[in-house]
């Protein structure tokens, strides 16, 4: 008996992880726990996990979503702001733009400020005037040392109240943003940025160019029957 | 790993130190668990002592290809108890697997309080509590062979 009782051991500890495990599982599914304040979809572009409100630009109601996820100091999202922003031009009221926190740390080390940034801004209603700033002056706040007093300062620009935006900054309702958003990165397996998705659909390869981005709206459109 | 201690040890002599080191691994493997479950259901994990928890758990860094990191430190306690069990009941083998493992999960544990630090910016009450727990089994491992050394 002693021969097998480490053995006996081992095994009703796994047995226990494993019915811990099972437990917690369960109790933290939606709708069954007191966690989850809200018993509707987490999201109403689709029921994947993401920061809730999503950041919306454009027709809440257009035909196509194009939902961007990004990183406020990749150079590559930088360039491609303003392509973007003719492509949501040329739609007009058939696209929206949804945007996603996802701070690739590292090797952009200020990367989760300036994302923390806007978000803080985005609970003044100022989401995206934060994030137009950002990128704008790109070049300017990714070499600075100390960063706070440049975001404070946008923030003053785009007219936000500059004290909450400061006690924002380093809050939950910030955090629990931003971890939604990565949370919905990673089970889209989102590791490099801008990653696009049209109406769900990933841009790959030559559909990641502005060009391929238009055609894959294009034809979101003509699948929606426009 | 049916190798018995035949010599210098009892079989029957418990050796307490994996026992305790045991029981540390359980509170090693609570903790990852916990964070495992959190991960899997998407939900938000709120730091209730320091803050950071969700720039630490949402980085890059909290997942390897698709495994959520915490799920393997789950997996690397429950070796950990379990090796300690095998130690602690005389079984030889058990104990340089159980000294390698700790090592390597020390190795780990550096790495991520450096990443936290000085890449992340943010440490995570959660990890931090993974650390010493790490750090204790480390002790544990390294004070016992320690002592073997000198009787």
């Amino acid at each position: 008996m002693k021969r097998f009782l480490p053995l006996l051991i081992i095994a009703v500890v796994l047995v226990a992880t494993v019915a811990a495990t099972w437990m917690l599982l369960r109790s933290q599914k939606p709708g069954n726990s007191a966690n989850n304040a809200s018993p509707t979809p987490t999201n109403p572009v689709t029921d994947t996990p993401g920061a809730d409100p999503p950041h919306i630009r454009g027709n809440p109601k257009a035909l196509v979503t194009v939902e961007e996820f990004g990183d406020f100091q990749c150079p590559s999202c930088g360039v491609y702001y303003s392509e973007l922003k003719k492509i949501e031009n040329e739609f007009g009221d058939n696209l929206r733009v949804v945007f996603r926190e996802r701070p690739l740390i590292p090797p952009h080390e200020h990367a989760l400020l300036a994302a923390q940034a806007a978000e803080a801004a985005g609970l003044q209603g100022r989401f995206w005037e934060m994030h137009d700033k950002l990128y704008e002056n790109q070049t300017t706040w990714s070499v600075a040392t100390d960063l706070v007093p440049i975001f404070v300062d946008y923030a003053k620009q785009i007219g936000l109240d500059p004290d909450r935006f400061m006690k924002d900054l380093n809050g939950e309702a910030v955090a629990a943003r931003i971890f939604q958003d990565g949370k919905r990165a990673h089970v889209f397996n989102v590791n490099t940025t801008p990653t696009f998705f049209v109406n769900g659909k990933e841009a790959k390869d030559d559909q990641w160019k502005p060009e391929g981005l238009r055609e894959m709206i294009k034809q979101a459109l003509r699948e929606a029957g426009k | 790993m049916s190798a018995h201690v035949s010599s210098g040890e009892s079989q029957n002599k418990i050796a307490w130190s994996y026992l305790i080191a045991a029981l540390v691994s359980l509170i090693g493997l609570g903790d990852a668990i916990y964070l495992t479950v959190q991960d899997l259901t998407g939900q938000h994990l709120r730091c209730t002592i320091i803050s950071g928890c969700s720039e630490v758990l949402g980085s890059s860094y909290a997942h390897i290809g698709p495994v959520p990191l915490a799920a393997m430190g789950a997996f690397a306690y429950f070796s950990v108890f379990s090796l300690s069990i095998l130690a602690a009941f005389g079984y030889r083998l058990a104990r340089p697997l159980l000294a390698a493992l700790v090592g390597l999960m020390f190795l780990m544990t550096l790495w991520l309080l450096y990443l936290q630090a000085f890449v992340i910016h943010h440490f995570c009450q959660y990890c931090l509590l993974s650390a010493a727990v790490t750090t204790v089994l480390t002790a544990i491992v390294l004070g016992r062979g320690i002592m073997k050394r000198r009787s």
